[in-house]
């Protein structure tokens, strides 16, 4: 779009390097909106507005001391020069990172495909994990990359179709489908808590600041109704009851939970510390150390069925219309969370270029 | 079973547990929240324990524990808790036997 890019254009060649607006402008880069100026050699030019006063001065010092004067602008030349070569560099890194990034997702794609096992978040420096590849685990990981774009193209779908003009009774498939399609990754997250309710708990399957968010292996139901409530607006007065009663209920049975899995933390760490023969030895106290890790695959299940619980009481709650406005709500802020990711992933870390 | 049966109907809101079950423990934590004291029976630590195991899986809950029954009638397991809980038909369930709160 020629409007944002002379934005960027216009920007360098003020010289300005507000991070504000450049992070806004990686933005409009990553949804692709704009190219970025690959011409990096855009002249900086140092504001030359020279008032009536300034000029005055100019010609005074250049009639007084033209030696020192003279010098003193060739400095100023010099430093600008050397300015615009930093920026130079440092506008070509932040290509050769977002070069790079694009590279390591092309890659992680086709590893993925491939079935060999790798961590959800792009992290360079590790491939996997040292020791045998855990097929349930690798299965779940290929799994969920393609259940994050099919998420990708029902929110899609589900944006045009609000826009468009559509019957109740063809929202309501999508709307179906949408569910559905929740309900399909709890199922595959069950089998993957077989497998290794560690791994789910650890988010290494979810990108960084997912992660951040993370409770029990995944979203928290109850700050799920907060994100959604602005986008479901208007509600009836019963509606708002019934949301608010259920963000209750949630937050009640996510403390049990938490409670649970802090007892649980608490009595493994005693059984471990009581072995009395050290690790590795299958005393009783290890013995029962390895049955609570046992139970962790049944908190992990029980908080997708609140995750899952609460969507479908949600779903009973809202009209279609309403429903269907709250899944894409949800799937654009889980997208949004994993673009925020990426742009961290790719944030500059040493700058060359001091403003 | 006969003692299942009589410990079910001995009290309100009754949970079968084990001292080692940390979900039993969560569930007891969420029927507390809701100002409920529910009368924990722990298998484990009771002789006839085995029997009690076995008559609970008979009754269709693979746990076996938490077994929960309230009013004498077996409601469910962790799952059944949290789904009615959610829906908010287990309050209402258990009104008569909320303590009556301070406030």
């Amino acid at each position: 779009m020629s409007s944002t890019s002379t934005q960027f254009a216009t920007s360098a060649r003020m010289g300005m390097y507000d991070p504000i607006h450049q992070v806004s402008m990686w933005e409009s880069m990553f949804r692709g909106d704009i190219i970025p100026n690959s011409d990096a050699s855009v002249p900086v030019q140092i504001d030359a507005s020279l008032g009536n006063k300034t000029l005055q001065k100019t010609i005074q010092k250049l009639t007084k001391c033209p030696k020192r004067y003279k010098r003193r602008l060739a400095q100023n030349r010099e430093a600008a020069r050397k300015s615009r070569l930093r920026k130079k560099a440092y506008v070509q890194q932040l290509e050769t990172y977002r070069l790079k990034l694009a590279q390591l997702e092309q890659e992680l794609t086709r590893a993925r495909q491939q079935g060999v096992f790798i961590g959800g978040a792009i992290d360079t420096g590790h491939l996997g994990f040292s020791g045998p590849v855990n097929t349930g685990i690798a299965t779940f990981e290929m799994e969920y990359a393609h259940w994050v774009e099919e998420q990708q193209r029902h929110n899609c779908e589900l944006r045009k179709v609000l826009q468009a003009h559509i019957s109740d009774i063809e929202l309501r498939i999508l709307v179906e489908n949408g569910l559905n399609h929740y309900d399909n990754l709890f199922r595959m997250k069950a089998e993957a808590a077989k497998a290794d309710a560690f791994y789910l708990i650890s988010g290494t399957w979810r990108t960084s600041v997912e992660g951040f968010f993370l409770w029990l292996g995944g979203f928290r139901p109850s700050e799920l109704l907060n994100v959604l409530m602005p986008h479901i607006e208007p509600l009836t007065d019963q509606q708002h009851m019934a949301v608010n009663n259920l963000r209750q209920s949630s937050q009640q049975a996510e403390d049990a939970l938490s409670q649970g899995i802090d007892q649980l933390q608490q009595t493994l760490a005693q059984s471990i510390a009581a072995d009395p023969t050290g690790l590795g030895n299958y005393g009783s106290p290890m013995a029962s150390a390895i049955e609570k890790l046992d139970t962790l695959e049944n908190f992990v299940n029980q908080a997708d069925h609140l995750r899952q619980q609460t969507l479908h009481q949600l779903s009973r709650i809202l009209t279609i219309r309403q429903t269907a406005r709250g899944l894409l709500a949800l799937g654009e802020y889980f997208q949004r969370l994993r673009a925020l990711s990426l742009l961290w992933a790719a944030r500059p870390r040493e700058p060359a270029y001091h403003i | 079973m006969d003692k299942i049966n009589r410990l079910a109907s001995e009290n309100g809101v009754v949970i079968f547990s084990k001292s080692t079950c940390c979900l039993c423990y969560a569930v007891n934590v969420l029927f507390r929240e809701l100002q409920v004291m529910p009368v924990v029976h722990e298998i484990d630590q009771d002789p006839e324990g085995k029997e009690m195991e076995k008559a609970i899986m008979r009754m269709g809950i693979n746990g076996p524990v938490p077994a929960v029954f309230i009013n004498g009638k077996l409601i469910g397991s962790t799952n059944e808790v949290m789904s009615l809980h959610l829906s908010g038909s287990l309050i209402p369930m258990l009104k008569p036997y909320q303590a009556l709160s301070a406030s």
